[in-house]
């Protein structure tokens, strides 16, 4: 390896190498990517093995597209949940009223925006879609910035003030949504263009459910370049390994930390919107009730890693329509079954943080 | 000597503050006489609201206060207890034998599931233990709005109870003091008795050099470690003990309403009302329970006739009118939380206790 007419040169030099291998080499082992293709192997694997179970392949299909949109939907909202505790260690209970004010402000943007959506042409409708998730993640970034200074800085670092503090937030952004809305139910009805199912074969696939998936694939991958090719992404990744040293290099962690939680809760809102969509009717506890599922999902993904989110979200969400369809009773239970499982088999989550 | 006596019955840990004593003093005289004083069935249900709750609230203190542990599975266990008894009463009908087969296995479901959840994340991370107790208790509010033939799923299920315990059993001809003696009666006193063997209990248990370790574990994991106390079993057993608890707390309330309902025992409201109670009457000193559940059932019922009084006075001005709903009532109670964390993280007790200490401090003598 080493040249005779560089060895004065090198020597020392390698030999530093060496001591500091030693001294990384577990560390490095520790967050090698060891295993890695694992959790995406287990999703697949499990989606296969549905097959014979649920047996009919046009069901199948059926089931894992909706599985699929379902995780895709929980992945858009729980991501900024899991950036937020991996970046600044801040457990965010309050994330599930970003989901509901989305919801809430899409319902209102669609009326106001009815007849773009409801009577002009398809291309109308989808511009119309389009201007209700950009209004729908502008208020909850507003939201979220708002709700950065008001709840989240003043606790930094100590996490069971932060628990309690945003689980006091998610109270009152929840009271407020009612007091602004009202307690009726909430309508969200699906433009013609993306209502509805269109068969292939014998299969029926139901429209949204495909704009939910490539929706999400677009934004994953969008997220994975992000982090991956991007000096901010490598800022953010370097943030969530260790923040001091981020610090000491002389970059302002703090105002990255605020981008994320802004364009995490913005996210949320997207999310919020899309599950409006896709349910078309909701009450004031739509956060609170997927609350428990985006927690499962960070737990389970690995605290601060996009891919970990991704991929618990999926795994979380194909498990539970699989389990509702073939043992509707233990639906119930299929989450904690979920994460328990996981759990066990890595106690950390899928996921090293940062990946 | 009485002091003595009464420091020993305290567990040691006196009110510690001349106007905590005197709140206090004024609660356990409201809920002694409440059958006396009050006729209606409602301050009645004020009254035993406050017994059961600060049993629940207290037991919640343990682990929040005491433990540094944030459990969102607490009205779980209370649910479970409600539960237990309901079902074995509607199955077995009304008797003690009912009652005891009941709690025996509302007992063992809280101890089993608390252990099976603390061996499942205390293992990890504290951050993991909270998501756990979360993901578990919504598991379980479900499985019980699914369980239809046994819970009654959404209507809930009423059920006898022994007849000694209900109205109808009147043991004395004659009323004494305005008071028609009857099993309601009876049950209340029983109630309040238990209540407070449970408090004191409680006490006991925070004073003790288990609830020693426990502060240690709170303040710094680590060192305890190293100090030799295995952090992993103290933890694990206090957890079982507030589930235990919480699930004594939820047969009294099951007894003395004659029904349980999902939305007031598994539901996460009730979780979120445990938590605000727990914070705003002071973490880590039983005491705070009492001032909490009282404060809280207090804005519950007045608070709610003031905003109708602000609000209606309001009424010209769109927006705040709406914020100042009666319904609106827990934003303000929200609100009042976050700023308890902010500014008094102690809370009332802790607030009340550093109101005593400085004036001693000040003060020449």
């Amino acid at each position: 390896m080493i040249t005779s007419t560089s060895v004065a040169q090198e020597a020392p030099q390698s030999k530093v190498s060496t001591a500091e291998g030693a001294a990384t080499a577990p560390l490095a082992a520790l967050h090698a990517p060891r295993g890695n293709w694992w959790p995406p192997f287990l999703v697949a694997t499990l989606a296969i093995f549905a097959l014979p179970l649920v047996g009919a392949f046009p069901t199948w299909v059926t089931l894992t597209l909706a599985g699929l949109a379902m995780g895709m939907m929980l992945f858009i909202m729980a991501s900024g949940l899991s950036l937020v505790f991996g970046l600044m260690d801040v457990m965010n209970l309050g994330h599930a009223a970003f989901v509901a004010v989305g919801a809430y402000v899409a319902s209102s943007v669609a009326g106001a925006l009815g007849g773009l959506l409801y009577s002009g042409t398809s291309s109308g409708a989808l511009l119309g879609m389009v201007i209700v998730a950009i209004a729908a993640m502008l208020s909850t970034a507003v939201l979220g910035l708002v709700f950065e200074r008001l709840f989240i800085r003043p606790v930094y670092g100590d996490h069971l003030k932060q628990i309690l503090i945003t689980i006091g937030a998610m109270i009152i952004v929840e009271q407020l949504v009612l007091s602004f809305w009202g307690t009726q139910q909430m309508t969200l009805v699906l433009p013609e263009v993306v209502r509805g199912t269109f068969t292939l074969g014998d299969i029926a696939v139901e429209r949204f459910r495909v704009v939910a998936v490539v929706l999400g694939l677009v934004l994953y991958l969008g997220l994975l370049l992000l982090f991956g090719r991007t000096r901010i992404g490598l800022l953010i990744r370097a943030g969530v390994e260790n923040r001091e040293m981020v610090q000491a290099l002389g970059y302002r962690i703090q105002r990255v930390f605020v981008g994320v939680f802004v364009a995490g809760a913005a996210l949320a809102g997207l999310g919020g919107a899309m599950w409006g969509f896709y349910r078309e009717q909701f009450t004031a506890a739509v956060g609170a009730d997927l609350l428990v599922q985006m927690l499962i999902i960070v737990v389970i993904g690995g605290l601060g890693s996009v891919r970990g989110c991704f991929v618990g979200a999926l795994l979380l969400a194909l498990v539970q329509t699989y389990v509702n369809y073939l043992l509707p009773d233990l639906a119930l239970v299929s989450n904690v079954a979920v994460m328990v499982a996981v759990l066990l088999w890595r106690p950390r989550g899928l996921y090293a943080a940062g990946t | 000597m009485l002091k003595n006596l009464a420091s020993h019955f305290f567990s040691d840990d006196l009110p510690r503050s001349k106007w905590l004593s005197l709140l206090l003093f004024a609660v356990l005289l409201y809920v002694v006489t409440a059958p006396f004083v009050f006729s209606g069935a409602r301050s009645l249900n004020v009254a035993v609201t406050i017994c059961v709750f600060l049993v629940l609230v207290g037991s919640f203190d343990l682990l929040l206060g005491y433990s540094g542990m944030v459990s969102f599975a607490h009205a779980m266990f209370y649910g479970i207890g409600a539960y237990g008894v309901a079902i074995a009463l509607h199955l077995m009908g009304p008797g003690w034998g009912a009652i005891l087969v009941g709690v025996a296995a509302a007992a063992a479901t809280s101890a089993l599931l608390s252990i099976l959840m603390a061996l499942v994340s205390l293992r990890v991370k504290a951050i993991f233990y909270t998501m756990t107790t979360l993901a578990v208790a919504s598991a379980f509010g479900a499985l019980v709005l699914r369980l239809n033939e046994l819970t009654g799923g959404d209507d809930g299920r009423s059920f006898k109870v022994p007849e000694v315990l209900t109205p109808g059993f009147r043991p004395f001809e004659e009323p004494f003091w305005g008071l028609t003696f009857t099993g309601k009666t009876l049950t209340y006193y029983l109630i309040l008795v238990l209540a407070l063997a449970l408090f004191f209990l409680m006490l006991r248990i925070v004073n003790s050099r288990f609830g020693r370790v426990l502060e240690a574990l709170r303040e710094n994991e680590f060192r305890a470690e190293a100090l030799g106390y295995r952090t992993l079993a103290y933890r694990m057993a206090i957890n079982t003990i507030a589930a235990l608890i919480a699930t004594a707390a939820g047969v009294l309330m099951s007894l003395w309403l004659r029904y349980v309902g999902p939305q007031t025992t598994v539901g996460f409201n009730v979780m979120l009302n445990i938590l605000l109670m727990s914070v705003i009457g002071g973490l880590g000193t039983v005491y705070g329970a009492i001032l909490g559940v009282v404060l809280f059932v207090v804005a519950e019922n007045y608070l709610q006739l003031l905003l109708l009084k602000v609000s209606a006075a309001a009424s010209g001005f769109p927006v705040i009118s709406h914020l100042l709903e009666p319904d609106r009532w827990l934003l303000w109670f929200g609100l009042l939380f976050v700023l308890v964390v902010y500014f008094f993280p102690t809370g009332l007790v802790g607030r009340l206790r550093e109101i005593a200490t400085n004036g001693k401090i000040s003060s020449p003598s």
